[in-house]
């Protein structure tokens, strides 16, 4: 339509509608690679936390904001025995078997954690390990010896006998050298973690992963369950964008339909909207939400039905009466009475289309709305109990006092994130709206 | 008139808007069309005639069925309009065209030219989107418009006015209607437009054999374009006659006057000014007792025309008017 394309070519003299829509086809571009990277089913898997995230480190900050303040903190390595030589050494109903697991360590600061993770495979006794921990200056460490289940953890930075003996926590001990234990330095260099294990089983084979856990992980650190923030932080956006436009859509297309409805019959219909109307503007939408989510449920849809409900009489339908009210008399309606258009259409066709193009950047206004109370209510504990959201992030890091403990990444990456998609279509909507309404244009 | 039943008649036709304090207070009716009886033949074109706010345009809604009279019927060929429901209706509302006073509001803005022609067609089922596409195409032959193609796609306000009022005429014409209303088609136009406006209304009236309902506060446009005339005032019909009969022979005070006020005048442009005899126009919230003209008739004859009302009288062969100065007892 040529009064649409007309307002477009205008919009691309307005810097803020540019730098909107920059920002909003940006979001729109990640929700898409986040869905066809990490599909719906596969997002709420990682999401609900567990085994698979043990080989990340608990709250580790992002890679990048370490580096950009000149930091050299250390990311998680994993030596694998399944990549190293193993030695064998077979003896009467049994082996034994050495596991050398090597790794070089650079970084100018401490691991964050040591986990050992052992598997014994094919089996019917248990194993038994010895470790010994051989630093760079040829120094060796007896971390004892011990039993193996078929899927074991030894937590190496919680042996509260080796933190004794080296007189500081494993994870700094082990790497510290020589240097004394109240300025503790790193001793750069190879380290060496040898297992000696004994299996009582001609074909029994081990397994063992060491994690060396370090300070820093991606682009947007980890939390407290070691779940990779990005997966939450990725997955917020089409969640936020989704429940923003349905809501968005969702309220203004029934508000719209029922204000043209009230106006089109007049009378008691008109009336009775009128008054649903003021008995709704009064109703807290908040409480209400917060009401639903603690007695009944948190999902994400429920909240989304209750907002368009609570939505339908807004506030808004005082406004679009007011614009329709005149459009009601246009000759053109009476026109389309007289040959034949039924209410249905009179209201579809020709009221609401009329009013359209002025709702326009009001609707696109009304899109972060929504988002940020999405927000705010898993900010309160009522997000959506499977998916990964902005809201449920910034709900985790106040749960774990995130800024007290000097977390702040897992607080500025959503909130960066919200107000990025609030900028965008407040830009974006602003621009419209001197384009679509000219009353506007002229100040 | 012609032969065989008049394609549509008014008996006793009342249109009352009620009028209601704060919603609900009955305080009065204005009495928009109050008792108007006449009946159009087939093929006929007939102008309806009188000064602003005396109820062309409620007559106009009333007999396309956008008012509900308030007492009397509308018959059009043989049905009750009131009677009329759903599908029957649908094939009245297409067989009665209507153009509007004012082109550009009679088009919806947001649509373009080929969407609002389309429209009847699909509301009356009209399915097949070419047959739709060659039917908007005749008609626009028909109103004369060039350039078909391109106007097509153009939006309303992209059109000068004249051939905006050839899409309405147009969109009226394209669902095969038996009878057009036109109310003050031609007002809103540019003077130059106008002629050309009623002249096609007028060839397209004869072309289709339409019966032509035109309504006017313009006497001095009518003569070309209306085989009969009716004047109305304050709701009701108080003179009709064939075109030229009425001009020449004017029988009622108010005519006289009508045409009094032209004759004054030359210039075009005061014409619209000057089309009114002096005096205030009544009001149809409490109209005057007796003749609704006598206050301000020249010729009212105290003690009847103020008491009484005037009953239907015949002067002049086919020529009728509702003024007690054509009753014997007072002479004339
Ligand atoms: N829908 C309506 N509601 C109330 N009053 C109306 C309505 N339509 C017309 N009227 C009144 O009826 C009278 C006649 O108006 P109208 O039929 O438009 O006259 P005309 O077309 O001859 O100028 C006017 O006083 C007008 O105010
Ligand atoms: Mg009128």
């Amino acid at each position: 339509m040529n009064r649409w394309a007309a307002g477009l070519r205008e919009l691309k003299q307005y810097p803020s509608a540019i730098g909107g829509l920059a920002i909003i086809l940006f979001l729109i571009g990640l929700s898409l690679y986040t869905v066809v990277t990490i599909p719906y089913s596969e997002a709420l898997d990682k999401w609900r936390g567990g085994e698979q995230w043990r080989m990340h480190p608990v709250n580790a900050g992002p890679v990048w904001a370490d580096r950009l303040a000149g930091g050299d903190k250390p990311r998680t390595q994993v030596v694998r025995s399944t990549e190293t030589e193993i030695r064998e050494v077979p003896f009467e109903g049994g082996r034994q078997v050495r596991i050398p697991l090597e790794f070089d360590y650079h970084n100018g600061e401490f691991p964050s954690e040591i986990n050992l993770f052992l598997r014994t495979l094919d089996s019917s006794r248990q194993a038994f390990v010895r470790l010994n921990w051989k630093t760079p200056s040829g120094e060796t460490i007896a971390l004892g010896g011990q039993r193996v289940a078929r899927d074991d953890r030894i937590s190496i930075s919680q042996n509260p006998s080796l933190e004794g003996r080296l007189g500081m926590v494993p994870h700094i001990g082990l790497f510290a050298g020589d240097s004394p234990p109240d300025a503790p330095e790193v001793e750069k260099g190879r380290y060496r973690l040898v297992l000696d294990a004994i299996l009582f089983d001609e074909d029994a084979r081990l397994e063992a992963d060491l994690a060396v856990y370090g300070r820093v992980h991606g682009v947007a650190g980890t939390d407290y369950q070691r779940r990779n923030l990005m997966v939450a932080l990725m997955w917020g956006t089409p969640v936020a964008l989704a429940f923003g436009l349905l809501a968005a859509v969702g309220t203004t297309i029934t508000t719209l339909i029922i204000a043209a409805t009230g106006v089109w019959f007049r009378g008691i219909v008109d009336a009775t909207i009128q008054r649903l109307t003021e008995v709704n503007i009064i109703l807290p939408l908040l409480p209400i939400l917060v009401m639903v989510g603690t007695l009944y449920s948190t999902s994400i849809w429920l909240m989304l039905g209750v907002v368009i409900v609570l939505g339908i009489f807004s506030a808004g339908i005082k406004t679009y009466r007011a614009m329709l009210l005149p459009i009601r008399e246009a000759p053109y309606i009476e026109a389309a009475r007289a040959y034949g258009a039924s209410n249905a259409r009179i209201i579809m066709r020709y009221m609401i289309p009329r009013i359209l193009p002025v709702l326009i950047p009001t609707f696109v206004t009304l899109i972060p709305t929504f988002v940020f109370l999405e927000a705010s209510l898993a900010v309160l504990g009522l997000g959506d109990p499977v998916l990964p959201t902005w809201g449920k992030v910034l709900n985790d890091a106040q749960e774990q006092s995130a800024l007290y403990n000097g977390f702040y990444y897992w607080v500025i990456s959503p909130a960066v994130l919200l107000m990025l998609t609030g900028l965008g279509f407040a830009m974006f909507g602003f621009a419209l709206d001197r384009v679509f309404n000219p009353r506007l244009r002229t100040q | 008139m012609t032969a065989g039943s008049p394609l549509l008649q008014a008996s006793n036709l009342h249109t009352w808007f009620e009028l209601r304090q704060w919603g609900f207070l009955r305080v009065g009716s204005v009495r928009a069309v109050d008792g108007v009886n006449f009946a159009l033949a087939r093929g006929e074109s007939v102008a309806f005639v009188g000064e602003s706010g005396c109820g062309k345009s409620s007559l106009a809604r009333t007999l396309l069925g956008l008012h509900r009279p308030t007492r009397g019927e509308v018959t059009f060929d043989g049905e009750e309009l009131s009677t009329l429901k759903g599908k029957a209706r649908q094939r009245y509302l297409a067989r009665v065209g209507y153009v509007q006073q004012d082109p550009f509001g009679a088009l919806p803005p947001f649509m373009d030219v080929r969407r609002l022609l389309n429209e009847p067609l699909i509301i009356h089922g009209v399915r097949d989107p070419a047959a739709r596409e060659e039917r908007i195409r005749r008609v626009l032959e028909e109103v004369r418009l060039t350039r078909v193609d391109e106007i097509l796609s153009k939006f309303p306000h992209m059109l000068s006015g004249g051939q905006q009022q050839r899409i309405v005429i147009a969109r009226a014409l394209l669902l095969e209607p038996a009878m057009i209303i036109a109310d003050e088609p031609v007002s809103m136009l540019d003077a130059s437009v106008r002629v050309e406006i009623l002249n096609l209304l007028r060839n397209i009236q004869r072309e289709r054999e339409l019966t032509l309902a035109f309504i006017t506060h313009d006497l001095s446009t009518v003569r070309h374009f209306a085989d009969r005339i009716f004047v109305m005032y304050a709701g009701r019909i108080v003179e009709q006659a064939p075109v030229d009969e009425l001009l020449d022979h004017p029988q009622h005070p108010y005519t006289q006057s009508l045409l009094a006020a032209i004759a004054d005048v030359d210039a075009d442009n005061a014409l619209e000014e000057r089309d009114v005899p002096g005096g205030e126009p009544p009001s149809l919230l409490n109209p005057p007792p007796g003749c609704r003209f006598h206050p301000r008739c020249p010729k009212a004859i105290a003690g009847t025309c103020d008491v009484r009302e005037p009953p239907r009288f015949a002067p002049r062969e086919g020529h009728y008017s509702d003024c007690w100065l054509h009753d014997e007892r007072h002479g004339s």
